[in-house]
């Protein structure tokens, strides 16, 4: 079977999400390769959810936000703009391609670009393959808490 | 009655855990008096055998510190699971790996091509001479452990009771735990966290905290810091927002950044997940170059976040490229 590239998508409520929304209701095609989980700020994004996403068997994670100076909350994406670049080192030093971990900018209004942005990661992704991981091979129980 | 018994066993680990139960001082003789100690190899000579002889859990307590790095390590970590009714992970190598665990950065085969190969100080003859777990020679065979790719935290190989942090843990922390377990009081549910605190190694720490935006970081020889000032706020990379409590800040006190060694905080499963987020909220940058040059000065990310939880991070170990 061919290789699907499995995509968590981390968007912001207020825009990202609804920029999603407006590609679907405008009927823009685009590769169902990403697996949207809807977060009140690109800011909210845990390193360790993404991190975890890794874990559980994703290809590649894209985190988009409002552009710079648009957050809902002020700030929130600026904080995401320094975590990201840190995060893709992070798991460079893990052995992960820092390409599969990516952060983009789309507002409400741009459906189009909301579609471009998923194609163009799906493409990237299904030219990296498949992720695998110590962790997927050795861990069939989730990382204990304490 | 008859005394609870007491198991201490040491898998991978430097031997300091063992030294923090001595640095009980003379509270080891009520240790000693409250308890009949089974199995000790630091200190008494008991076998592996006269574990293997004991009844399933005929042992009360025990606290096992060091990693899991071999065959060995695994075998008595399965033994005293059977054998013991409480087990505890004692110290940061049974916790999360430790410093054990930075192995998990390579692999089993470029550590021994470097100790018994490559390494300035070894003459290697034939290739390298590499351990084998058989070997047969005039007098007989020997079998030794055979060492894993990947270290292991204990609660990754066996099922565990309580945890108690800390590289190693603080005497005090322990004589805590030892007497609330001779009190005879409802042990707390399972799963947690003894001899440490619910909060950050900032809550302890006695420095002053000014939430300073930073451009530059340093490392600890590149500066004279103040001894009053939060050590993160004059750019040096302290790992006390990512680091439970517990220990009294004693790095932090005496001038050094704080290492992580109690662990991830309650509620946070990765410390290196965790410093991203602490540092990139104190980085005073909004432009993706600037950004960049300033986290070229955080030297080594990883072994620095994980220098004692890589093996019980998201991801336990490094893929080799």
């Amino acid at each position: 079977m061919a290789f699907e590239p499995k995509i968590i998508g981390f968007l912001c409520n207020w825009c990202s999400y609804t920029g999603a929304d407006l590609a679907g209701v405008s009927r823009i095609k685009s590769a169902p390769n990403v697996r949207v989980i809807r977060t009140m700020c690109s800011g909210r994004v845990d390193p360790a959810f993404i991190l975890k996403a890794f874990q559980l068997g994703a290809d590649g994670v894209i985190v988009m936000g409002c552009h710079l100076g648009d957050c809902h909350y002020q700030e929130g994406n600026y904080k995401t703009i320094r975590r990201i670049p840190f995060l893709k080192r992070l798991i460079q030093g893990f052995g992960i391609d820092p390409r599969r971990l990516r952060l983009e900018w789309v507002s409400a209004s741009e459906g189009d670009r909301f579609a471009h942005v998923v194609n163009e990661m799906t493409e990237e992704i299904r030219t990296l393959g498949p992720l695998t991981l110590h962790v997927h091979r050795e861990m069939q129980q989730p990382v204990a808490q304490h | 009655m008859a005394k609870p018994k007491l198991a201490l066993y040491w898998a991978a680990s430097c031997g300091g855990c063992e030294i923090a139960v001595l640095d009980l001082h003379e509270k080891i003789l009520d240790v000693a008096s409250a308890f009949d100690i089974v199995f000790w190899p630091v200190a008494l000579d008991f076998k592996y055998d006269d574990v293997r002889a004991m009844d399933d859990k005929s042992i009360d307590l025990c606290l096992f510190n060091g990693a899991i790095r071999n065959s060995e390590n695994e075998e008595i970590a399965h033994l005293l699971r059977a054998k013991a009714k409480t087990l505890v992970a004692f110290g940061s190598c049974a916790l999360e790996g430790g410093i054990p665990g930075l192995a998990n950065m390579t692999t089993r085969d470029d550590i021994w091509k470097w100790v018994y190969k490559d390494s300035p100080s070894t003459v290697s003859t034939n290739g390298g001479t590499y351990p084998q777990t058989h070997s047969t020679m005039a007098e007989g065979a020997i079998d030794i452990p055979e060492m894993w790719n990947t270290v292991k935290a204990l609660d990754q190989v066996i099922d565990v009771e309580y945890y108690i942090p800390g590289c190693p843990p603080q005497p005090d922390q322990i004589w805590s735990v030892i007497e609330f377990i001779l009190s005879g009081k409802p042990l707390p549910p399972k799963g947690t966290v003894l001899g440490a605190g619910e909060k950050t190694c900032c809550d302890e720490c006695p420095r002053e905290r000014t939430e300073r935006k930073l451009k530059k970081f340093y490392r600890p020889f590149e500066i004279e810091t103040d001894p009053k000032t939060c050590l993160l706020d004059q750019g040096i990379v302290c790992m006390g927002p990512a680091t439970r409590d517990g220990c009294g800040a004693l790095c932090t006190k005496a001038n050094v950044p704080c290492r992580g060694c109690y662990g991830p905080p309650p509620n946070v499963v990765d410390q290196g997940a965790k410093m991203v987020s602490a540092l990139s909220s104190v980085i005073d940058a909004q432009d993706p170059g600037e950004i960049e040059s300033i986290l070229d000065q955080i030297a080594d990310p990883l072994g620095t976040f994980y220098r004692f939880s890589l093996a019980h991070s998201i991801l336990r170990r490094v893929e080799k490229l």
